[in-house]
C-alpha cells in the first residue's frame, strides 16, 4: 500500500490500532481498556515474576504432553482408518462427531473424571487437538494417487515397503497440515482447560488478574498467549512449506 | 522387415511361436458385471514393439495391467519367459500414463527407485541411473524435483526408471498422451531409437493410430465392449528412413488408413 507516495509496510496497521488503543486507554473511558503502554509495562513486570514463570512451565508441560499424545495416537489412528475399512467403520462416527463438537462443554465432566489438576488439562489439550489430526492423516492416506501405488508395486514394493516408501511420504503434507491445525486447537485446549479448572497455570493467573481488576496484567498475559500461538503456527507453516515444496503439485 | 508392400493384415491371433517372451492365453476380465476383456490370446515376440490399439473402453490398459501383474485376470493366464504371472516381477517394467513420479524425490532418486527397492547399493544405483538419465537427455536435471520439470521431461524420467531396472519386457501405458504434440513426435522418434538400442520387448498401449503405425512392429487392434482381438497388423515400413520420410511413406499412410477403416465402426 502507498500513501502520499510513501510505501507503507505491512504491519503498519498494527501501529494505527495500537495508537487508537493508547488514546482510548488514556481517555480513561472504560476500566477494561487500560493504555497500551501500561500493558507493556505490566508485561515486562509479569514475565519477571516467579508466578508467571511457574505458570508458563505448567502450561507448556500440559500442552506438550497433550500434544504428544494427540499426535502419537492421532496420526497412527488416522493412517489405520485410511488403510483399513474396518477401523474406519469403527472409528469414523466418533471422529466426525468430536471434530466439530463443542468440547469445552466436556471439560466439567473431565474434571470429575480426572480431578482438578494437570491431568484434566492434558486430556483437554488432547481432546481439542486429536480429531483433526486423525481426519487429516486419514485424508492423506486415502488420497495417495492410485498410479503411485501401482508404480511401487510394479517395481517390487509391497506391504511395509510400499507403506513407508510411498504411502507415508505421499500423505505427509496432509498429516502435517493436521498437526498444525491440531497445535492451534491445542493452545485453545490448554487455555480453556486451565481457566475452567482455574487453580493451575495461566488459568489461575487469569482468575487472579480479573478478580483483582489488574487489567494491565490481564491483557499482557492475553497478548503473550496470542503471540505464542501465532509463532507456533508460523513455525509449523514454515516446515510445511518446505515439505510442500518437495511434494509439489499432485 | 519385409520391404515389399504386401497386404499387412492377418486375421485372428498369431500362432504360438518359440520366441514369444510374453504369452497371453485365454485372458478374460470382468469388473462386477461389466465384461472388459473376452478370451484374449496373444504372443509378444522378443525384441519387438507390439502395440495394443483400440478405442476407449476396449480394455487395452486393463490387458496391459494384467500382463504387468497389477490386476488379476478373471480367467486365463499370462506367461512371461514361460513362467505364469501371479503379480509384478523384475522382468517387467511399467511406464505410466500420468508418469507416477514420487513428487518428494529428485529425478535421480525416481530413476533409481526400482533399483532401490531391489536393494542395490547407493553407489551402484547412482551409476546406473546416471547412465539412463543421460540416455533420455536429462543430464543436469538429476537434482531437480518432478514439479520443476515439464510434462515431457517427467515422462523421460518415467522411461529412464523403467530402463534402469533392466527388465526384459517394457510395458508402456499411453506414455505420450499427457505430452504436447511437438514433444510427442520427438518422443516417438526417441522411443524407436531406444527400441533399437536396448533390444527389449515393448508392449505399448495407445489410442493414436498414427503413433501406433509409426512406432510398432506389430499392431493388435482391440474391439470394445467386451475387448477382443479384432485384427493383427504388421506394418511393412522401412524404419531406416528418416522420421519425416516414414510419415510420408505410402506403406505408413496406407496402414493408417486401413486401421482407420477397421475402427470407423466404433467411432461415436
Amino acid at each position: 500500500m502507498t500513501l502520499f507516495g510513501y510505501r507503507i509496510p505491512m504491519m503498519a496497521s498494527l501501529i494505527v490500532w495500537g495508537l487508537l488503543w493508547e488514546i482510548v486507554g488514556r481517555l480513561d473511558l472504560i476500566f477494561l481498556i487500560p493504555p497500551l503502554s501500561g500493558i507493556f509495562e505490566a508485561g515486562v513486570h509479569l514475565v519477571q515474576t516467579g508466578s508467571w514463570q511457574a505458570a508458563s512451565m505448567i502450561t507448556l508441560r500440559s500442552f506438550a504432553l497433550g500434544m504428544t499424545l494427540a499426535i502419537g495416537i492421532g496420526v497412527p489412528l488416522g493412517i489405520l482408518m485410511g488403510r483399513f475399512k474396518a477401523v474406519d467403520n469403527l472409528m469414523g462416527l466418533w471422529v466426525n462427531m468430536f471434530v466439530s463438537a463443542p468440547l469445552s462443554a466436556l471439560v466439567p465432566v473431565l474434571m470429575i473424571l480426572f480431578g482438578l489438576g494437570e491431568t484434566t488439562v492434558v486430556v483437554t489439550v488432547f481432546l481439542f487437538a486429536v480429531w483433526i489430526i486423525v481426519l487429516d492423516a486419514r485424508a492423506g492416506v486415502t488420497q495417495v494417487p492410485q498410479s503411485l501405488i501401482e508404480m511401487g508395486r510394479s517395481y517390487g514394493a509391497n506391504g511395509w515397503t510400499l507403506f513407508t516408501k510411498i504411502i507415508l511420504l505421499s500423505a505427509l503434507p496432509e498429516i502435517l497440515a493436521g498437526i498444525r491445525i491440531g497445535l492451534i486447537r491445542g493452545v485453545k485446549g490448554v487455555v480453556i482447560g486451565q481457566i475452567l479448572v482455574s487453580i493451575i497455570g495461566y488459568g489461575e493467573l487469569f482468575e487472579l488478574f480479573s478478580r483483582s481488576f489488574e487489567m494491565e496484567s490481564f491483557w499482557a498475559l492475553t497478548m503473550i498467549l496470542f503471540v505464542a500461538a501465532m509463532l507456533l503456527s508460523a513455525l509449523i507453516e514454515l516446515f510445511e512449506k518446505r515439505v510442500e515444496y518437495y511434494a509439489g503439485e499432485r | 522387415m519385409p520391404q515389399a508392400v504386401q497386404s499387412p493384415v492377418r486375421a485372428g491371433a498369431p500362432a504360438a511361436s518359440d520366441d514369444a517372451v510374453v504369452q497371453v492365453r485365454g485372458i478374460s476380465k470382468t469388473y462386477n458385471d461389466v465384461e472388459a476383456l473376452r478370451n484374449i490370446d496373444l504372443d509378444f515376440a522378443r525384441g519387438k514393439l507390439t502395440t495394443l490399439l483400440g478405442p476407449s473402453g476396449c480394455g487395452k490398459t486393463t490387458l496391459l495391467k494384467i500382463i504387468a501383474g497389477l490386476i488379476p485376470a478373471s480367467a486365463g493366464e499370462v506367461r512371461v519367459n514361460g513362467r505364469v504371472v501371479t503379480g509384478p516381477g523384475p522382468e517387467r517394467a511399467f511406464v505410466f500414463q500420468d508418469f507416477a513420479l514420487m513428487p518428494w524425490a529428485t529425478v535421480m532418486r525416481n530413476v533409481a527407485f526400482g533399483l532401490e527397492l531391489r536393494g542395490v547399493s547407493a553407489a551402484e544405483r547412482k551409476r546406473v541411473a546416471m547412465q539412463y538419465i543421460e540416455k533420455v537427455s536429462l543430464t543436469g536435471f538429476e537434482d531437480k524435483y518432478p514439479h520443476e520439470l515439464s510434462g515431457g521431461m517427467r515422462q523421460r524420467v518415467g522411461i529412464a526408471r523403467a530402463f534402469a531396472v533392466n527388465a526384459d519386457v517394457l510395458l508402456l501405458d499411453e506414455p505420450f498422451s499427457a505430452v504436447d504434440e511437438q514433444n510427442r513426435r520427438k518422443f516417438q522418434e526417441d522411443l524407436l531409437r531406444l527400441v533399437d538400442l536396448e533390444k527389449k520387448t515393448f508392449i505399448f498401449v495407445t489410442h493414436s493410430i498414427e503413433e501406433a503405425v509409426y512406432v510398432s512392429d506389430r499392431i493388435v487392434l482391440l474391439s470394445p465392449r467386451p475387448g477382443r482381438v479384432s485384427q493383427v497388423i504388421d506394418p511393412a515400413i522401412d524404419r531406416s528412413a528418416s522420421p519425416d520420410d516414414i510419415r510420408r511413406a505410402p506403406a505408413y499412410l496406407d496402414t493408417v488408413e486401413e486401421i482407420w477403416d477397421g475402427l470407423r465402426q466404433y467411432a461415436d
